[in-house]
């Protein structure tokens, strides 16, 4: 879906946990998700806690689609 | 004994006509017509094309279930022993008719059914799993080789030992999985395979991995504050309630929501239909999955200018990538349209 979305020259970031798969079929902008069953969240934590971590994983994400790549990139930091 | 056999063909190869004829309904006319010569010859004394039934493609295609309901009373009033239909070469619509066919003949009258397609036909996808199809050329140039290869493969199910395997026996791989034992252990073949590979000789590998084609990365965003982001998730949450019943696995749909003044992908509104993993705690807080709850708090920052007023959605758990890709089309077409500058895809 990402890549189809992508062909419309829109830029799309994969915000995912099974990073290996999203770089397989080829998904050109990826940023690692926390787990299977709650990608942008994490049960242990407190919710406000939760809050903060989504927003770094959502501010990594804005930042993957700012940056011109030329071939699949992985953005960790 | 000389088997009986049914042959089914389209308008075109009855010499009934071209698309003009294509809305013809079921008929059925008894030994040979058309390319049954050519099954007929492979056949030999072994079996017998006693009668052929015929149908137009635009027909069967508009009237699948009724169609084939008639095409079978057709076919089971001559006794078949065995059953074969085509071959369609590429023609998508006598692809789909000869494989839809085959499936309720091999189910309902339980004798064995041979086709023969190109493998692009769209036939092919849809019917691998339940019909036996000879690989085909393109054209009807390939009957020549088409026709010994669909013979042959009938007799061989009609005989006692019945089908092997698509490498031994010549048919499409239905993508049946047989447990067998092997001498030498996995981990033994696999280590003789990487040396084979690593010395640059031959091998051969015990399953083919299919290859994914690339798409050149979009354009970056150049000015965040004045972009429409959208979100979009595999993650397969959906309004309370599923009410477009997106399946759990092998999802054939997505769908695409209002999230207009929507705040947060609550609870009380919002669930995952996904089965591919543990649904708790995604179903105790859907933002865990699409982060409706933060990308409005940024959207209300100035971080950016509008979340897109839509979310798609679907289940990626066994999603054929042929859907996938369907989805992806119809979702980019509408976000082209409605000028969404970024999206974020969330999977799990």
């Amino acid at each position: 879906m990402v890549k189809a979305i992508e062909s419309y020259g829109i830029p799309v970031v994969h915000v995912c946990t099974i990073v290996p798969i999203s770089q397989t079929v080829g998904a050109n902008r990826i940023v690692p998700a926390v787990a299977i069953p709650y990608p942008l969240g994490d049960p242990s934590k407190s919710p406000s806690e939760e809050k903060d971590l989504r927003r770094t994983i959502l501010e990594k994400a804005l930042k993957a689609l700012q940056t011109p790549v030329t071939e699949q990139t992985v953005f960790t930091d | 004994m000389t088997y009986r056999v049914v042959h089914y063909i389209n308008q075109f190869f009855a010499g009934i006509g071209g698309e003009e004829k294509a809305d013809i309904a079921p008929e059925s006319r008894p030994g040979v017509v058309g390319p049954g010569m050519a099954l007929k010859a492979s056949f030999g004394s072994q079996a017998e094309i006693v009668g052929t039934v015929i149908c137009g493609d635009g027909y069967f295609a508009e009237n699948m279930e009724s169609a084939t309901d008639e095409v079978l009373k057709l076919i089971a009033e001559f006794k078949p022993d065995a059953f074969v239909a085509g071959p369609a070469f590429n023609a998508g619509r006598y692809g789909t008719a000869c494989g839809a066919v085959c499936e309720a003949v091999s189910r309902q009258l339980n004798i064995p059914v041979v086709t023969g397609m190109y493998p692009e036909n769209p036939g092919v996808d849809m019917y691998r799993k339940s019909v036996y199809i000879v690989e085909t050329e393109g054209s009807a140039r390939g009957l020549k080789d088409a026709a010994p290869a669909m013979a042959k493969l009938l007799l061989k199910a009609l005989s006692p030992e019945g089908l092997g395997s698509p490498q031994d026996d010549g048919y499409l791989s239905r993508g049946v999985r047989i447990n067998c034992f092997f001498e030498k252990t996995g981990a033994t073949r696999a280590v003789e395979m990487l040396i084979k590979k690593l010395k640059g000789e031959k091998f051969e590998t015990e399953y083919p991995m299919p290859s994914f084609d690339r798409v050149p990365p979009a354009a970056a965003l150049t000015d965040l504050e004045e972009a429409t982001i959208a979100v979009i998730t595999s993650g397969g949450v959906v309004p309370k309630g599923n009410p477009d019943r997106i399946e759990s696995s092998s999802a054939s749909k997505f769908g695409t929501y209002s999230i207009l003044n929507v705040q947060s992908a609550n609870k009380e509104n919002y669930q995952t239909a996904h089965g591919g993993y543990d649904p708790t705690c995604v179903n105790e807080d859907p933002n865990r999955a699409l982060p409706v709850d933060v990308l409005r708090e940024m959207e209300r920052e100035g971080v950016f200018k509008k979340l897109y007023e839509y979310f798609s959605t679907t289940v990626g758990n066994g999603t054929s990538t042929a859907n996938a890709k369907k989805f992806g089309i119809a979702i980019g077409e509408q976000l082209k349209k409605d000028h969404v500058d970024a999206v974020i895809l969330t999977s799990t």
